[in-house]
This record gives C-alpha cells, structure tokens and sequence, in this order.
C-alpha cells in the first residue's frame, strides 16, 4: 500500500487535551508578588534608610539558602527554590520586622519560617500557616524586647535611630492607663501621615500608600482576586466602626484601624498567601470576615496592640475546614424537595 | 445594537488565533483512496451493506444505522470498494471501515447537486426527521451525536428553543465561521427545517464577537426572518459548551445529569444546520463537510470543503505541506482535540479541523506541586474543584469524586490550561470519570 511520505517518517508527540498552556507559571505567580511589594519596599528605604534595603535582601538570601539546604540534604530531594516562593517569604518576612532588627535574630526568624512553617510539611503547597507569619510569631514571642523598639523614620538622616511605639502600642498602653481614647487620638499620628507611612512601624507595614499600589498590580496583573483584602477592610471599617459609633470615648476611630499597624500588608500580602487560604470565593470572604473580627478584637481586648498575624494564623487553621464546607456553587444543581 | 451576553461562572480566554479567518472554503476534490470508518458517530456502530469489489456512487448508503442511536454511512466518492478493513481512527483504535479506491465523481442522480437555493420548507415534520435520519447527520461541533435522537422531543417534554451554535470558541478554528459567511442563506433555511421538526417558533444564533463579520451578515438576513435572532456573545471559552451557550443565551441551567430539553432548549452546530438543509432540500446525505487546517508555521492555514473519508494528509498537503518544525498533530482544537500519532487518519463526521503545532509548544512541562491558587477552581465552568478531583483520584478515592460531582465535568480543559503548576488535571479528572462511570453501571446491574 502506497503511503504519503510525510505520514511515517516523523514521530508525532501525542497527549491529552488541552495542547495549550496559558503564560502563568507558579515562579511568574511569585515574582509578580516580590514586584507589586517594591513599592512599600522603597518607602520603606525612604522612611528607615539603607537597613530597610539590606535587611530584607539578607532576609531573601536566607530563606533561599535554608530552603536549599533542607531540600537538598534533609529531604534528600530536589530543591526546587527557582519557584521564588522562598524569596516571598523572606521578603515578607522581613516587611514585618523592625529595621534594627539584629542579624543573628533575623537568621532565626527565617529558619523558623522556612524549616518549621513551610517545609516540616512538605515544602510548598503543603504547609497549613503562613510561613513568614510563623517565623515572625516565633521572634515576637521569643525577643519581645527587639521586636518591639520600633524606630521613628528618620531617613538617610545619620543621627541615632530614636525608637518609639507604634500607634497600635501607644493606644494598648494609653488604655491599659485608662486614658480615654478619644483624648488620645490627638497626640497619635494623623490619618495623612498614616496613609503615607509617616510613623514608627516595621519595615514593610508603615506605607499603606504603597501597599496599596502594589495591591493594584496584583490585581492587574490577576495574581489575586480582590476577596479576600477586600472583605478584611471592609470588616475591620464596619465593625471598628460600630465600636466607634457606640462609644467613641473608648474606641479608636475605624480610619485608624484600617491604616495603623500591619493591616495592609497582612491583608493583601499575608492572608492572601495562595497555600493557605481558601479554595472558592465565597470562602475566602468567610475567611476575610473572621480575620476582620479577629483583628478588631485582639486589638480592642487583647493583651497584644497588634492582632492581625494573630488573626491571620488563626484562620489558616480554618482553611481546611472552610475547603471541606463551603463548596462552589455548582452548575446545574438540583434542588432537593423536602 | 444587541447586549453582549456571556455565560457567568469560570471560563479562560487562551490567545485565538484564527489564522484562517480571512480564507474563503476551498473545495478538495476526492481522489486517491478513501477509509470509511463504520463509527462516526456516538452510539452503535453502522453495518456495512457493500462488500469488496462493488462499485458505489457518490450518496450511495456504505453502512446502516443499527438502532435509535446511531448513523448511516454513505459513501462520499465513486468508485470501488477495495476492501472493509480495520484502520485507524482518531481514537487512536483501528476501526471497521469501507476502502474505497476513487474512480471519478459520480453522484447518485436523485442528489440535487445545483446551487439553487431551495427556501420552501414543503417536507413534514415526520418526513424532516426521516430525511436527517436517513442522511447520517450527527452533530459536526465534535460530539457526533445523531441528531435525529435530539431533534425528537421525548414524551412529556417540550422544546420551546432552538440555539444554533456557531460560537467556534476554540482557537484556531474557523471552519464554522467561514460557513456563515459563505452559507448563511442555506443555514437559515437549515435553521427553518430543525425549528419545524422541533415544533418551535423561536430560534437564536448564538457567536461570539469576535466574529463581527459574521455577526453582522446573519443579523442583515435575520432582519426579515420571523423568529430567528442573532446573539452576539463575549468571547470566552468553552462557550461553545452546550451547558455553557444555553446559560448565556437564556440565563437557563440545564440539571446536573440531565439534557438541554429539560430546560426547553435544543442545540445544533452550524455545520449539522448546514448538513441538515441539504438533506431536506437537496436530498443529500452528509459526505463532506469543512475542516479547518491550521497552525503557526504551516504555509498557508486554510477552510477545506472535504469528502469524508480523505486522509488528513491530502489535507495538510493542499495547505501547504507539513512544516519541518512539526511536533504535534491535533484533530479538533487545542483546547479539547485529539492528538494523533499518524496523518494517515480520515476525515470524520465529527472532524473540525486539523492543527499543526510546533514542536517548541508540543510538550507539556513537568509539572510541580499545587500552590492551592484556586484558579482551576475559579475558571471552571461547571463550578467543580479540579485541584480536589485530582487529588481524589491520585489517591483512589473514587466514591468521593462521585460525591464531588465529578460527572459533571465537560472536560473543557479549562483547568490543565490555567494551572501555574503544569498539572495534569484534567488527567486525572478523566480517569475519576472512568471510574466512576464503571461504579455506576455495576449499582446499576446490581438493582436489575
């Protein structure tokens, strides 16, 4: 039988459908991350000086190298540190410490956040916390004193970096005194100078500004969806504010709420960690409501100034449950009669 | 100007490529030989009625329909029959199929092989029915169901909408495209004839709008035609889904496990509307149809109009011949069309179009772990979790992807497509669907 030549003489690759893969690649997916965070990262060099550029560059080069290593000669396998979530987390690490920060705790915090929060589980995709959050917990209840002199942003000024407490700190301390809030609210930073960055702070959080920018990029970009900051902002303003309405004197207003501390970041750069967040909208929007709740009230009634990372970590414990009960909604469902 | 409808829930929009967009349907003569497979359909295989050595005309019947659900073979070229053999198809299978070595072209003289316009609908309801029956016209987006089995309402049901799917949401393909275009007269005729078999007075074109032209030709006939209406859609894929065009069009869904006409609603591709006017009007039953030949580097991408039956190589030939660089050969599109190991595979009922992709974009990467990112669970368009699916069926947990609705999934490959981590979702999504399907037949064994 006479056959076309074209037929035979090559050896064609077959596969399963589809044969076309959309650009996106998890290491795409990440470096997108590090992009949308260089803004508050220059703000952050802006306000604290060359540390806040060093620092989280040494924070990278660590989580990289202890990744690395633990792939390599714990886990026998191969590292797969290319992926750049390892360059996320000790960014993000990083963003959420104090700019004279020493060293030798740094090393810490990353180990921490790399051996024990990502790969005692399994590397990445398996870890139920978000590493960074575990490794920044781990430094603030093991170093409460480092973690906590927060410097005042001075710049490229040369001068001794002065510290002083965060907004979040001066309100805890000024209730535990009994001051009333709203007597206090005049010496606290103005909502401008919050917005900008302009206050004591770790190195990533100050500049809500350029959180926000880089959460726009991410957006554009489509790396996240809006749900899930999204629905913390707006739960943290509404119930903030309830509190606010029913007592004003004992109440910081919700603007304060929404710019002081580290709800920017964790709201946009944290909680929407892909590994340990939900799987459908509608979950991520329960999931942003109780890091809202939570958030508001470690603030309010805590012994910490500061409840997002708490309130974070506590929902990523929620997250499998969340997965196993709130379901897309399907496609053609039929409803059940009776 | 109408509203732009889309169906809501998930979807991707992979880049288009409609290369051939612009190039008008060429006919390709028959010659050579041909290979007749007796399966082109969904459903029993036909019975081949001709042997070895007889000598057949063009719209000679080369094998029966053997039950409800399945389709005539009718030969699409004279000549001889040099044997009934097994020969591979698209499947990948070797198939039972009629040889035909072409000897001229000589059709069967009750065939109306002129290109007057027939507008007059004068056959019976029953008697459209028999015709497309009679005419092995299967469904030709790809799915190749018989469509006179859709076409007959079930008692106690009622259709109240035709939906005539001339989406083409698959990129690369162009073939529906250029039939509007060019046979826009006869697919409304065609339109006509299904809404008096279905009893219906409305009918909608459904196309999406990346295909103004076709829009706006359509919607100029339609203007005077009573019923019918053109539905420009959002360009999204898997649109051309069933399931999917029905909930853009009406906003309706149709059941999970249950059919279009639960909701009122019939659909037919253009090319079976085509089919379907010509064996009413022409008395022609469906022997070519046109595929679209395409891809980066062939030479000239191309819409064939092309008999059944003809090697895809003859086809790739008229185009241009095989590019060197030539690393897959996809029947269909790329998003859910087959890859074949040989070009020596006939041209099938069900057959779109044939794409040559590049060895540089043939090979899947390695795939990494799941960063949980959810987008396979926010593209999918039947509202499933393919990241949990996969999982279920790695690790064997097949009465829980049944839980899971794994049924349900259309295999769109919407997921496979947007993972970041290359993973094999949809793999594994088959291979629950497989299981499941084997669970499901044994209950029911069980309960007889």
């Amino acid at each position: 039988m006479k056959e076309k030549q074209a037929t035979m003489d090559k050896l064609l690759t077959v596969s399963m459908s589809p044969h076309v893969h959309h650009r996106d690649t998890t290491s795409r997916l990440m470096y997108g991350v590090v992009i949308a965070l260089l803004p508050a990262w220059a703000a952050s060099v802006w306000f604290f000086g060359w540390g806040a550029l060093y620092i989280p560059l040494l924070s990278v080069f660590f989580a990289v190298l202890f990744e690395y290593l633990i792939a390599r000669f714990l886990l026998k396998r191969e590292p797969s540190v290319r992926d750049g979530s390892a360059v996320v987390t000790g960014l993000l690490l990083a963003f959420t410490l104090p700019v004279n920060i020493p060293v030798w705790i740094l090393a810490i915090g990353v180990f921490v956040a790399i051996g024990v929060g990502k790969m005692s589980f399994g590397g990445l995709g398996t870890n139920p916390f978000n590493p960074a959050l575990v490794g920044r917990v781990f430094l603030f209840i093991s170093f409460p004193v480092q973690m906590t002199s927060w410097p005042l942003p001075k710049g490229f000024a040369t001068a001794d970096a002065v510290t002083g407490a965060t907004p979040l700190g001066l309100l805890k301390e000024g209730m535990r005194q009994g001051e009333h809030v709203a007597d206090m609210m005049k010496e606290l930073p103005a909502n401008l100078d919050m917005f900008m960055g302009h206050m004591p702070g770790s190195m990533g959080e100050v500049a809500a500004a350029a959180l926000l920018l880089g959460f726009l990029y991410l957006l554009w970009k489509r790396i996240i969806t809006w749900h899930i900051p999204v629905t913390i902002f707006v739960t943290v303003f509404l119930f903030s504010g309830l509190l606010w309405l029913i007592d004003p004197v004992n109440n910081a207003t919700p603007w304060f709420h929404l710019l002081s501390g580290g709800l920017m970041l964790g709201a946009i750069f944290m909680a929407t960690d892909y590994v340990t967040s939900p799987m459908t909208h509608r979950g991520m929007i329960w999931y942003g409501v109780g890091i809202g709740l939570l958030t508001v009230i470690i603030r309010r009634w805590g012994a910490y100034p500061e409840g997002v990372q708490f309130a974070i970590l506590i929902m990523n414990a929620f997250v499998p449950l969340i997965n196993l009960y709130v379901k897309p909604k399907r496609f053609g469902e039929v409803k059940k009669n009776g | 100007m109408q509203k732009i409808k889309t169906f809501p829930k998930g979807g991707v929009h992979p880049p288009e490529h409609k290369l051939s967009a612009g190039r008008p349907i060429e006919v390709l003569p028959p010659g050579g030989r041909v290979v007749v497979p007796v399966v082109q359909h969904i459903g029993a295989p036909a019975e081949p009625v001709v042997q070895r050595g007889d000598e057949v005309k063009v719209g000679q019947l080369l094998a029966k329909s053997s039950g409800y659900v399945s389709a005539n073979v009718h030969s699409p070229v004279s000549g001889k029959v040099f044997r009934i053999d097994k020969r591979f198809d698209a499947s990948g299978y070797k198939r039972t199929s009629v040889i035909i070595d072409v000897e001229g072209d000589d059709w069967l003289p009750e065939i109306d092989r002129s290109e007057t316009l027939v507008r007059e609908i004068t056959a019976a309801r029953e008697e459209i029915l028999a015709r497309i029956q009679e005419a092995g016209i299967v469904g030709m987006g790809g799915a190749t169901f018989p469509s006179h089995v859709k076409l007959n309402v079930p008692r106690g049901k009622k259709a109240e909408l035709l939906i005539i799917n001339g989406v083409e949401c698959e990129p690369y393909l162009t073939a529906d495209h250029r039939l509007m275009l060019e046979r826009g007269e006869e697919l409304l005729v065609g339109t006509r004839i299904l809404m008096k078999a279905l009893g219906v007075d409305r009918a909608v074109i459904g196309i999406e709008n990346n295909k103004p032209d076709a829009i706006e030709h359509l919607s100029r006939l339609t203007a005077a035609e009573e019923g019918i209406t053109v539905q420009p859609l959002k360009v999204k894929y898997p649109q051309g889904g069933e399931k999917q065009l029905i909930k853009a069009v009406t906003g309706r869904e149709v059941p999970s496990g249950g059919l279009p006409i639960d909701v009122g609603v019939v659909v037919h591709n253009v090319g079976t509307t085509v089919a379907a006017y010509e064996a009413v009007q022409k008395n022609k039953p469906l022997i070519e149809r046109v595929v679209t030949v395409t891809g980066k580097s062939l030479a000239k991408p191309s819409n064939f109009l092309v008999r059944i039956g003809t090697p895809i190589s003859a086809l790739v030939d008229a185009a241009g011949g095989l590019p060197d660089d030539t690393g897959k050969v996809v029947l269909g599109g790329p998003m859910m069309g087959k890859a074949v190991a040989r070009l020596d595979i006939p041209v099938t009922k069900g057959i779109s179009g044939v794409l040559l992709i590049p060895d540089a974009e043939a090979h899947r990467r390695p795939y990494q772990a799941c960063i949980r990112c959810a987008r396979c669970v926010s593209v999918c368009p039947m509202g499933l979790e393919p990241y949990l699916l996969m999982d279920l069926g790695v690790h064997e947990r097949f009465e829980r992807a049944r839980d899971e609705r794994v049924m349900d999934c259309i295999e769109c490959g919407s997921c496979s497509y947007i993972c970041p981590a290359d993973r094999p979702l949809l793999d594994y999504i088959r291979l629950d669907k497989l299981r499941v399907g084997e669970m499901i037949r044994k209950a029911k064994q069980a309960v007889k």
